[in-house]
């Protein structure tokens, strides 16, 4: 794994990830092979580990079948709460960093609609808001993410930024990212502009794009910003919004498109919705439709096992009981095996 | 503390202290001891009719007893004697029972004509058995008058005077003529000392005894109407023809009305202890707790006698060493109370604990079968087992598959569960997985418990439904029915196991209700200097 790299999990993973990291060949057990370091700020186990399932194995088995010629696929990664969707998604995104693919990754799509500060009207576009914060803090993201890239990318067009700014036809992508972090005001359209030439430039086949979004219901749902009179803001209004949204639609080709719903940071959705209908709304069902769903559940008993293995290697279970058959039945009867649940009791022991 | 209608036990502390009000005021210290005599007396009325019997009889003590004790049922009532003579087992009701307490209308069972008790509240000076007044002719005929054969005659005799006597100022001629009945009294019978009843309630053994002969006719009635036999009535059926014809709702279950043997209900008291000599009857009487001391003489007489059996067997060398280990399991020593009510004696908490060593010190030598009964005296058994759980049928779906179901409840929730042999643990609440429906880790604690004192974690598949209450009471009532359930997949040890975890039985708290002058159940509003 190019260290330089790194993965930025959303605000809802869990800090501490679980077991065995994939060498890119076995597709059957989810048992252990090796396991790495990664810079990620992970203070627990001073390392990330990933435990390989089942649904991340099938989403990289088609991944490695795509046809790049055809429009882009999309993978809707759906589930109930705790299941470990955001970490399959990060297995993904992981994988495709392996292959030197670029990625555009929202961590959580929920932070652009809700509890944002600054909110200006666009300078590109009059009826639309800005988000100068959340957009600066994705292109730092970005940047540092695909740093190799942004000097081989190559803009297509002239932008012109205020009156004496502008990017000229031809320069490094790297420009236009650095304009949007500097100038804070720009940022929102930087990113548009980022998304524009990404979509356009995959089809050319120079380098293969993954755009991943954790908690894309956020794109289609409610949000609870409010302009200075008060007035609620639709999703469409925003800029960020709008732009992902032509990002996640299909059509384009030389890249994928893998999403995550995810309820937990929903606004207005109620609790035990998880199925994609309920949680894209008719809006954003139509607009994602069609998609291939790939459900995330529970624990397999083998997956438990090895979980709680893992967390005995590394001495996170501290309680004399946690070894025993029986402690194991217990953490099993509690958490049902959902991921989430697991991960919050064990912190306690 | 009322007479009248059904009773419940003594409080310790006479709270018939509502009507001895005026026997604690000193003044009244005649009334006290003149009141028990008025009360059997006064409606017995035999105020006059009694004074010339007295009169007549008063040099033949046996006779004199057998009106007292008998007489007076059938004397109690006025108005025709004749006519009102077949009530002889009534009169005895309608006696004690007319003392109804202030306020209450007189029950219906009372003859119209009986004139109402003066001494309404004197006269609830000490806790009446209850007696029912039988209402119908049919039952009083019933009502056997073996007892009363020998003074049926007296009756007719006394019918008529008696009707008049009472219609004048029933409590002044009572009063009056009582100072005489007290002196014939104390003839035949050995009588209280006045001043032992200034300090506490006393009964006589008359009284007693006329009490335990109103129980039992009493009994016998109740057996009547309740359609049984009066031969074969026993406490236990007594009780339940009281709870049933007298629903109580009160909590607390001493101040529900019970109908007891009299023995059961009066406190056991001393007779004087000594003669009219002033001789105390006891050689141990100087000690001031003579019952005690006696008693532990006699224990330690066992013992020294037992061990100079053994010693003697010892000499003989026929001295065998084992010690036959007694079943001491299921029976536990009389506590300090049961004591002090065996030996209707205070006790110090240093002798009751001497006197239990002393028996355990019996008990650990080799004593003989009379000494074993000796110590046997002072054991109570303890139920071992208490009530039997009453396990679930099980019962067969259609692919074979054992389940049994079950209900709890708890604080207002109330759960239904369905508990399958053959699962792998998995839960669903309303047909939804427990761990959504219970997102908190406690609630689901709550459900694993049953399992996971069984051993049963991922055994059994349970399916459940739950209404009202909130999260952790639907959680306490899916929980209490999976475990009814599961008693009928487990072994009896198991069961019993459960029941003493508690897991078997229904919480009984609910919510306290709000009490008017407070802001809710305890909290009192906020308390303001000015």
């Amino acid at each position: 794994m190019d260290p330089g790299r790194l993965l930025h999990t959303g605000s809802q993973a869990p800090q501490s990830l679980a077991a065995h990291l994939d060498n890119p060949a076995p597709d059957d057990s989810p048992r252990a092979v090796s396991r790495t370091s990664e810079k990620d700020p992970v203070k627990t186990f001073s390392e990330a580990c990933l435990m390989v399932r089942k649904p991340a194995l099938e989403l990289l088995h088609y991944l490695k079948n795509t046809n790049f010629a055809h429009p882009a696929v999309r993978y809707v990664l759906y589930g109930e709460k705790g299941t470990g969707k955001t970490l399959s998604l990060c297995h993904v995104i992981h994988f495709c960093a392996k292959q030197d693919w670029l990625i555009l990754h929202v961590p959580d799509a929920h932070l652009w609609v809700k509890s944002c500060r600054g909110l200006l009207p666009s300078t590109y576009n009059k009826q639309r808001l800005d988000q100068p914060a959340e957009a600066s803090i994705w292109l730092k993201n970005f940047k540092t993410t695909n740093e190799r890239f942004l000097s081989q990318i190559k803009v297509q067009e002239k932008y012109v930024w205020n009156k004496r700014e502008s990017t000229e036809k031809g320069s490094p992508l790297g420009e236009v990212v650095e304009q949007g972090i500097t100038r804070v005001k720009n940022a929102t359209d930087a990113v548009g502009v980022v998304l524009r030439e990404l979509k356009g430039q995959s089809s050319l086949g120079g380098f293969r794009l993954l755009v991943a979004v954790d908690g894309v219901n956020a794109l289609w749902g409610k949000t609870t910003l409010k302009r200075e009179d008060k007035s609620l803001v639709a999703p469409e209004e925003l800029a960020l919004v709008h732009n992902l949204r032509k990002m996640v639609k299909n059509d384009w080709h030389g890249g994928t498109i893998v999403l995550t719903l995810s309820q937990t940071g929903s606004l207005f959705k109620p609790r035990k919705a998880y199925l994609p209908q309920e949680l894209l709304g008719k809006e954003g069902f139509d607009a994602l439709d069609p998609f291939i769903p790939i459900l995330v559940s529970n624990y397999s008993p083998k997956e438990f096992e090895s979980c709680i293995q893992y967390y005995l290697e590394n001495s996170w279970l501290q309680h004399e009981k946690a070894h025993t058959e029986e402690g194991k039945k217990e953490l099993l009867f509690l958490s049902n095996a959902n991921p989430g649940q697991l991960e919050r009791l064990c912190a306690h022991l | 503390m009322r007479a009248g209608c059904a009773r419940s036990r003594v409080p310790e502390e006479p709270a018939r202290g509502a009507a001895l009000g005026q026997g604690r005021k000193g003044g009244l210290k005649n009334h006290m001891e003149v009141v028990p005599r008025l009360r059997q007396r006064q409606n017995s009325t035999a105020a006059v009719g009694e004074r010339d019997q007295e009169a007549s009889f008063g040099k033949r003590p046996i006779l004199l007893w057998l009106l007292r004790t008998r007489g007076y049922y059938e004397l109690a009532t006025p108005g025709g004697g004749a006519g009102h003579a077949p009530r002889g087992g009534s009169h005895t009701q309608s006696a004690t029972s007319r003392p109804a307490p202030r306020g209450t209308p007189p029950p219906p069972s009372l003859h119209p004509r009986d004139p109402p008790s003066p001494t309404g509240a004197c006269a609830a000076v000490r806790p009446r058995p209850f007696t029912l007044q039988p209402w119908s002719p049919a039952a009083k005929m019933a009502a056997p008058s073996v007892f009363w054969g020998a003074a049926v005659s007296y009756r007719l005799f006394l019918g008529g005077r008696v009707s008049l006597a009472l219609r004048q100022g029933v409590w002044k001629a009572a009063a009056a003529e009582l100072q005489i009945l007290r002196l014939r009294h104390t003839t035949g019978v050995t009588a209280k000392k006045n001043v032992a009843a200034l300090r506490r309630e006393t009964y006589t053994v008359d009284f007693i005894k006329k009490q335990i002969e109103e129980f039992n006719i009493g009994k016998r009635h109740l057996a009547n109407m309740m359609g049984e036999d009066p031969e074969t009535f026993t406490q236990d059926d007594i009780d339940r023809a009281i709870a049933y014809l007298f629903p109580s709702g009160l909590f607390e279950k001493q101040a529900r009305p019970i109908m007891k043997h009299p023995e059961q209900i009066f406190p056991k008291q001393r007779a004087i202890q000594w003669g009219e000599d002033g001789r105390p009857f006891h050689f141990l009487f100087y000690t001031g707790k003579q019952s005690y001391y006696s008693l532990m003489h006699e224990a330690y007489g066992k013992l020294l006698d037992v061990e100079k059996r053994q010693n003697q067997l010892q000499a003989k060398g026929l001295f065998s060493e084992k010690t036959k280990t007694k079943d001491l399991i299921g029976s536990r020593w009389l506590i300090k109370e049961e004591l002090e009510e065996m030996l209707v004696e205070k006790l110090s908490d240093q002798d009751y604990a001497q006197f239990i060593r002393l028996l355990e010190r019996l008990l650990t030598v080799e004593c003989s079968a009379e000494e074993e009964e000796f110590v046997q005296r002072f054991r109570r058994s303890v139920t071992v087992q208490s009530r039997k759980q009453l396990i679930e049928p099980l019962q067969y779906d259609g692919q074979g598959m054992a389940f049994s179901t079950s209900e709890g409840k708890r604080k207002s929730a109330k759960a239904e569960a369905i508990v399958y042999e053959h699962g792998s643990g998995r839960i669903k609440v309303n047909g939804i997985d427990y761990l959504l429906y219970f997102p908190v880790t406690q609630d689901r604690e709550q459900l694993m418990f049953p399992f996971h004192f069984l051993d049963r974690l991922g055994k059994h598949d349970v399916t459940c439904t739950v209404s009202g209450g909130g999260r952790s009471s639907q959680a306490g009532a899916i929980r209490l029915a999976m475990a009814k359930a599961l008693c009928s997949f487990v072994t009896e040890e198991e069961v019993e196991w459960m029941r003493q975890a508690g897991l078997l039985t229904a919480d009984p708290r609910v919510r306290e209700r709000k009490k008017p002058g407070q802001e809710g159940a305890r909290r009192k509003f906020t308390w303001k200097k000015r």
